[in-house]
């Protein structure tokens, strides 16, 4: 599944980096804990955080991941938008919180 | 080959360029994937404990065929209990720095988990000068 069919399914809001909606996913990561995403997530992976500063997209490049939700509704800053136009990595928003949106992605991707 | 990078503390806005920048470096000169991930992970982990934690720093990266080997070497309030820091989830970080994400506890133990050698040396008001090798072959 590419990054583009998750939008449209989950009903996202693109909110920077459209180059990057055609990456295919390879699952998901839930965590507000930078070094965990870190340490831990994997190349391809949709990150799911409630953290808005520019160290997500800094984060999601250096991991290769397929791209970030923003939960809550949060609104990224405005250097996070900056540098995921320049890194390329899609930065998308949902109003539902972690859990919710974790779910659903889980059963879009492994139903 | 060589890069050097000058670390300024408490510059969130730039954490991660060396990392970056060394990433990039290893893709071009076609180093092993598996690799350059480990790298990543532990350079990215030493660079922001540099932010987080000292006043300024150097890094040197040596990009060799046989391996990389990255020296972080900071001026700052030093480690008085390395094997404290050690711990997975002690950290001393500043409530500013925790709700950003970062100050988990889990930095030195991604770069032990992804270095083949790991050197940590530091005096207590003076700094911290961390070593870690990564073999390519």
């Amino acid at each position: 599944m590419t990054v583009k069919e998750m939008a449209a399914a989950l009903q996202l809001r693109v909110l920077a980096g459209e180059e990057g909606l055609e990456k295919q996913i390879a699952g998901g990561y839930t965590s507000d804990l930078l070094s965990d995403v870190m340490g831990y997530a994997d190349a391809g992976m949709v990150w799911i955080t409630l953290q808005t500063h520019k160290n997500i997209i800094a984060i999601a490049s250096l991991k290769e991941l397929s791209a970030v939700v923003l939960v809550k509704g949060f609104e990224p800053d405005a250097d996070t938008v900056a540098l995921a136009i320049q890194e390329q990595i899609t930065l998308l928003g949902t109003t539902e919180q972690a859990f919710e949106f974790s779910g659903r992605l889980y059963r879009l991707l492994y139903p | 080959m060589d890069l050097s990078f000058h670390i300024q503390g408490g510059d969130f806005t730039s954490a991660g360029t060396a990392s970056s920048q060394v990433r990039r470096t290893l893709k071009e000169l076609g180093v092993d994937a598996a690799v350059i991930k480990r790298v990543v992970v532990a350079l990215y982990e030493a660079e922001v404990n540099i932010v987080a934690h000292a006043y300024k720093g150097i890094i040197t990266a040596e990009i060799s065929p046989e391996r990389v080997f990255l020296q972080l070497v900071d001026e700052g309030p030093g480690i008085t209990d390395i094997e404290k820091a050690m711990t997975p989830g002690f950290s001393t970080a500043s409530q500013e720095v925790r709700e950003m994400g970062f100050g988990a506890g889990m930095g030195l133990p991604n770069i032990c988990r992804n270095a083949d050698v790991f050197n940590i040396h530091s005096v207590p008001g003076k700094g911290t000068t961390v070593e870690i090798t990564i073999q390519i072959k």
